[in-house]
């Protein structure tokens, strides 16, 4: 920490170790409320529009339409589960109840903080990725056991990702409202540009361009033949991408937060 | 050897150098204050040490580490009560103390031998399994206390432990520190409270404008600084009897609004002229630590 630029690489240390099992148990005391929210809320719009609107169509990019919107939703959910953890709870812990702080004066460094975050919400997401993946067992979606099981730790990436980049928004945050111009600017967008409802061939040429670039678009195209029970094409493209947003997004947030805390 | 010396500090903020070429040095076993008024540079000074933020010059040495390059090292053996409460809401006391051993890498069998004693020291053996947000002012900042304990440290750091308490409560944070003393603890702490400075600290520094002004034990500065006997001196014609005999009775004296502050070594002579004055009221008393600190910071307002 000698005088070093805040943007010097982060550095990783087991150190993290007891920040996230700290975080873990705030969750188990709270978990009711937060099983319920993070898990049942993403659940019931796939199964209301898997079914409702599956029902008015024919087969929507060979599959039926519930089972190619369960894909979408599972990395949809993750995506959601990440943002919100580091976003609205990261913040409370960083900026409000200040335990950051009472970490940063027991041997801990800015590092081993972020990187317990960063562990932490993709440990969430994790549960929501699998929560959605449950049902599509459930609901026996899944063209292969074998293939399906593959998505798991496609979600642990897409956890990471999504928590680096949410942790850039924390990093930079006055208050909870900033969040609001991350939803609706970059999440909803997403949403919709990412093939989570509908095939992005669907889309303008311009946006389905765009849509190229996007982590969830990378994210949908190694789950959703995973779930069909197709091999993804171009998979250490998609891997790069997630890896790529995921790495540039963590060092940036790193870097904002050693500067708005450390100096 | 010292536990802990600084050589030069220096910290810039923009255009404001809030600490200015600032030496410490802290003896093993002692309670040493950091003393000044609001912005004096006392919270970037502890941050400083702790290795939370890098000087922009100088050397700091804790516990044989360099700091901040060792800082991880240096905060291993150092407890941290901080200016603001940040136990965390969710848990218990007993949970906050055990999470908070975790942070220092102690194994949690070790933690939880140790709470009964660390709630004994808080007085919170009955609120084991209470939530933080039952907890009173006192109760938190006793919790906090025990909490920097947690690692069985050499030395701990305390940012104006007091603020905000009522007097009973701050008497127990101060009986609580003796206590720590006894053991044969270092502490440092920051306050703005002269009286908690004079109670518990063997030596202190008045820190302003980011230099360290005047250093001691609160005793010789007193006796050195200060005239032994202070007269305060109230009513709307207290600056006429500061003009008439102010200068003939006084060895100095200052007028704040309708108060005289009259220091003197002979003090029967003001009280003879006083008892005179029907429309004066005074209180008579011996100089205290806030009486150098005045007369090193001033007495205007600092926000």
């Amino acid at each position: 920490m000698n005088n070093r630029h805040n943007f010097a690489a982060p550095r990783l240390s087991l150190r993290f170790i007891p920040v996230w099992r700290r975080n873990f148990l705030v969750w188990k005391k709270l978990a009711g409320s937060s099983i319920l929210g993070n898990l049942a809320d993403p659940m019931l719009y796939m199964l209301g529009f898997g079914y409702g609107l599956g029902s008015l169509m024919p087969q929507v990019g060979g599959a039926s339409y519930i089972t190619f919107l369960a894909a979408g939703t599972v990395c949809y959910s993750t995506m959601n589960s990440a943002t919100f953890e580091v976003l609205y709870s990261g913040f409370s812990r960083m900026h409000v109840q200040k335990t950051w702080d009472a970490i940063l004066n027991a041997p801990l460094n800015l590092d081993d903080v972020m990187l317990a975050e960063l562990t932490w919400g993709a440990s969430k997401s994790l549960l929501s990725g699998i929560a959605i993946l449950a049902v599509i067992w459930a609901l026996g979606l899944q063209a292969s056991w074998l293939l399906s099981l593959w998505v798991l730790p496609v979600v642990i990436l897409i956890g990471l990702t999504f928590s680096a980049m949410g942790l850039v928004m924390t990093a930079l945050s006055p208050s909870y409202d900033f969040f609001m111009y991350y939803f609706t600017l970059v999440i909803t967008p997403m949403v919709l540009l990412c093939g989570v409802f509908y095939p992005v061939d669907r889309l303008p040429d311009f946006l389905q361009i765009a849509s190229a670039f996007l982590p969830l678009s990378h994210a949908i195209d190694l789950v959703r033949p995973l779930i069909l029970g197709n091999m993804p094409a171009h998979i250490a493209g998609h891997v790069a991408a997630l890896l790529a947003w995921g790495g540039v997004s963590y060092w940036l947030a790193v870097g904002f937060t050693r500067r708005r805390l450390l100096t | 050897m010292s536990l802990l010396s600084a050589r030069n500090l220096r910290k810039r903020y923009g255009d404001t150098e809030v600490v200015r070429g600032l030496d410490l040095d802290i003896q093993a076993g002692e309670c040493f204050g950091l003393i000044g008024p609001n912005g004096a540079g006392k919270t970037t000074t502890l941050k400083m040490l702790l290795g939370l933020i890098a000087p922009d010059d100088g050397s700091i040495e804790i516990l044989g580490e360099p700091v901040p390059l060792r800082g991880r090292e240096a905060r291993l053996r150092i407890g941290v009560v901080p200016q603001m409460d940040n136990l965390d809401p969710d848990f218990s006391v007993r949970e906050n103390l055990l999470v908070y051993g975790r942070y220092f890498g102690i194994a949690d069998s070790v933690i939880r031998a140790r709470i009964p004693a660390l709630l004994e020291f808080a007085g919170l053996t009955s609120k084991e399994n209470a939530r933080i947000t039952t907890l009173s002012g006192g109760m938190k900042r006793r919790l906090t206390l025990a909490r920097a304990l947690v690692n069985d440290p050499e030395l701990i750091v305390l940012d104006e432990p007091t603020t905000g308490l009522d007097p009973q409560a701050r008497h127990v944070i101060w009986q609580g520190l003796r206590r720590l003393i006894s053991q044969g603890k270092t502490i440092l702490l920051t306050t703005h409270f002269m009286e908690e400075a004079e109670r518990l600290c063997d030596r202190l520094v008045i820190l302003d404008h980011g230099t360290a002004i005047a250093s001691g034990s609160p005793r010789d500065m007193i006796a050195a600084e200060i005239e032994p006997s202070v007269m305060e001196i109230y009513g709307e014609t207290v600056a006429d009897w500061g003009a008439q005999h102010g200068h003939a009775l006084c060895e100095r004296f200052e007028i704040t609004g309708e108060t005289l502050f009259c220091y003197t070594r002979d003090c029967d002579r003001v009280l003879d002229q006083l008892r005179a004055q029907h429309s004066l009221r005074y209180l008579h008393r011996p100089s205290n630590l806030e009486d150098v600190f005045l007369k090193f910071t001033g007495r205007e307002l600092r926000d």
